[in-house]
């Protein structure tokens, strides 16, 4: 692939007459043709690359969180090629990465699944010079830090598994090179979720799950890279361990953490385990629990029901998760770059605005800052006071004037995070044991 | 003469190739697969070729799955049990209460009424009924007969069973309908006259007679819950387990060989409980 700076690919649009001359000096000059050409997909003359991108369609798949009908509409109408998604859970996902590489082009996963995923061999990095919104991601993804001075969270931080050394790479790189694994496009700071008009008392740490008031009205995720984590939370505000690294215990710490939640279990502590969106929403929406883990749209999706719900900050911080798209390693020619033009736009700001409203965080802020009001920004990334109504991205009023975002702005969710969602150097027992617990 | 019968005796494996072909492509391939699967080594994500005995050492020393065939144990013996009174009952109802063949045509089209949906449908639809503030709770507490929410309702043993009868009772209700439309009506009148009581009637006659159907219905409703996932998973909301929540747990973990291990294992003891029940009844006979 030629590693040149692509020039802006909608310019080859205009150029329909000028034949050969033009195209020796894009041959030369830009990678788009090069790759053209040399993809065997076009033989003729350049400028047909850009009436077939209209033919290309390229074939997302992730979680539900962010395959969202809304962005293939306006990739659409932005860049003219169409966008094909699925959305599964995060197992699915998992195993669809590596077991059918071919049945997408690119793939909308979270970092600890790229932990699991890239070392397969399914998927191919990314040349970061192709991007021009690269300088914009926040440097949470680069090296780890939101602020010069933050501390790395535990757990599989995304910076961890977001580079590797060169092209062919399927181990992950130390520190920043030119080849990303995902480019990040959404990431979250999660908590648990309460019904504050149930609880009956004020919630502020993670072992108020336990509580044994709540008996049989709590319910936690069944996804265990993730539930191990909102587990490790629980057991170490309830005093009962103290973890070296919560994203990467021993068999001891494994040991120890799953007993505590099959005797909670047993005591019938839980009221279900959830592992899709909309199964914790209904378990919340319809009274079935109280408390549990939970994931922030879920939590407004709740509240549109009209039914209380608030997505409770904790003094032990909260567990993170971060997402981006990657591609497939099958990519070539035109597809491909229709999916560095596609993730270059997603980066661009429309769609940061848009998941911004929905209560994730934009990888690259500043540019969807563009695309959100005065109001919004301040509402959903400061902090502030809601000065009108909050409107979600579909149209529907989220919150009301004087509302406050749950656990205040950006920097202070993103910078109380405890720990990342992870897979650990003993996953594989750490699996097992989950499943135990599980079925017991 | 010789020569002929050869002839006829090729002619009759050509005629059965086709079948057998289908089953070895669909039914034994896979299987061999899944058992040579069941002996890899993996990690997070991929297989990797092997010859070890760990996947069936765990899964045979480990309690949990003892606990999981302990569940799936009592959830089939428990279905069975509903199941076949329900079904019984509906199957004598048809085939000697209703007399014309028009309105007994009518009762079983009615029967099969439900399955026109997917069954997927038929579970979800009890959530909002036993749900803590579903139908069922809220007429209890209204009529004051209870103050706080009944929550065994719903995600619990209570639930999956629930279920499962609901599902599979009209796989009882077929194949016992099917052997008492056979039993001979004179046999029933023979012992009116001979002074029989109608429970002596059902015990002597109406029961042995219908034994056969009764054990195919058996053998459908066992294997239906003992590879049965879906309903666990949703009817237990993910606390309850049984054998097909163990594997799919582990298939959803990418555990691919762990899972071919426990398949293996669920497919042999299927196969044991079959082989029992076949010694009961000649399903020849019944087809």
């Amino acid at each position: 692939m030629n590693d040149n700076d692509t020039p802006d690919n909608t310019e080859d649009t205009t150029v329909k007459s000028k034949g050969l001359n033009r195209r020796k000096l894009l041959k030369g000059a830009a990678g788009v043709g090069v790759a053209a050409v040399s993809s065997g997909a076009i033989t003729g003359f350049p400028m047909i690359w850009a009436q077939n991108i209209k033919n290309v369609t390229l074939r997302q798949f992730g979680t539900g969180v962010s395959n969202l009908n809304a962005i293939a509409d306006k990739c659409k109408e932005d860049l003219g090629f169409n966008l094909q998604l699925t959305s599964l859970d995060s197992d699915s996902v998992t195993q669809r990465a590596v077991t059918q590489p071919n049945s997408y082009d690119i793939a909308d996963i979270e970092y600890w699944i790229c932990k699991k995923v890239f070392p397969s061999g399914a998927m191919q990095p990314l040349d970061v010079r192709r991007l021009r919104n690269y300088d914009k991601i926040s440097s949470l993804f680069i090296n780890g830090k939101l602020t010069e001075d933050a501390d790395i969270a535990q757990g599989t931080a995304p910076h961890t598994v977001g580079f590797v050394p060169d092209r062919n790479a399927t181990t992950f790189a130390d520190q920043p090179t030119d080849w990303m694994t995902l480019i990040p496009t959404i990431y979250n700071a999660d908590t648990l979720g309460i019904r504050p008009d149930l609880v009956g008392r004020p919630i502020t740490s993670w072992a108020d799950i336990m509580d044994p008031a709540f008996r049989g009205q709590t319910s936690i995720i069944n996804i265990p890279s993730i539930g191990i984590m909102d587990a490790a939370m629980i057991c170490e505000a309830m005093g009962e361990i103290t973890y070296a690294d919560k994203g990467n215990m021993t068999r001891g710490e494994i040991d120890q953490t799953i007993e505590i939640l099959k005797a909670a279990k047993r005591d019938g502590q839980f009221r279900a385990f959830w592992k899709t969106f909309d199964e914790s929403v209904n378990l919340m929406a319809s009274g079935e629990v109280m408390i549990q883990s939970m994931w922030s749209p879920a939590v407004a999706a709740v509240r549109s029901q009209g039914v209380p719900c608030v997505y409770q900050p904790l003094q032990e911080g909260y567990r993170a998760w971060g997402g981006g798209l990657g591609l497939a390693s099958h990519l070539s020619g035109l597809e491909l770059d229709a999916a560095y033009e596609y993730i270059d736009w997603y980066l661009s700001g429309w769609v940061g605005a848009y998941l911004n409203r929905q209560g994730y965080y934009s990888a690259a802020p500043e540019t969807s800052r563009a695309y959100m009001s005065e109001d919004e920004w301040g509402y959903w990334m400061q902090g502030r006071e809601a000065q009108g109504d909050i409107l979600s991205p579909s149209g529907d009023v989220m919150e009301r004037a004087g509302a406050v975002r749950d656990g205040g702005s950006f920097e202070e969710r993103m910078g109380s995070v405890a720990c990342w969602n992870s897979v650990m150097d003993e996953n594989q027992y750490m699996v097992r044991k989950w499943n135990e617990f599980i079925v017991s | 003469m010789a020569r002929m019968s050869m002839a006829h005796n090729l002619h009759s494996y050509w005629q059965a190739l086709p079948l057998t072909l289908v089953l070895l492509a669909f039914l034994v391939f896979p299987i061999a697969v899944i058992g040579i699967v069941s002996f890899w080594d993996y990690n997070s994500y991929s297989l990797i070729p092997d010859f070890m005995l760990d996947n069936y050492q765990y899964l045979l020393s480990s309690p949990v799955t003892l606990q999981a065939y302990l569940n799936t144990f009592k959830y089939a013996a428990l279905t069975w049990f509903f199941t076949l009174s329900i079904g019984f009952t509906v199957a004598y109802f048809l085939a000697f209460h209703l007399r014309s063949t028009r309105t007994q045509t009518l009762c079983f089209v009615i029967c099969t009424v439900p399955f026109f949906t997917s069954n997927i449908i038929r579970m979800i639809s009890w959530i909002p009924l036993l749900g803590r503030n579903g139908l069922v709770n809220s007429t209890l507490q209204a009529s004051g007969l209870t103050e706080q929410p009944l929550s065994f309702l719903l995600y619990s043993d209570f639930a999956v069973v629930l279920a499962y009868v609901h599902l599979y009772t009209l796989f009882m209700v077929v194949p016992i309908f099917n052997s008492m439309m056979r039993i001979d009506r004179n046999l029933v009148e023979a012992a009116v006259d001979a002074g029989a009581s109608g429970f002596q009637i059902i015990r002597d006659i109406i029961v042995p007679l219908s034994r056969s159907g009764i054990i195919v219905g058996s053998i459908f409703v066992f294997t239906l819950v003992m590879g049965d996932f879906v309903t666990v998973k949703i009817m237990g909301g993910g606390i309850k387990a049984n054998v097909g929540m163990m594997i799919y747990n582990e298939i959803s973990l990418l555990q691919y060989p762990a899972a071919a291990a426990s398949a293996i294992v669920l497919l042999a003891t299927v196969m044991i409980m079959l082989v029992i029940l076949f010694r009961l009844v000649d399903i020849r006979k019944e087809l």
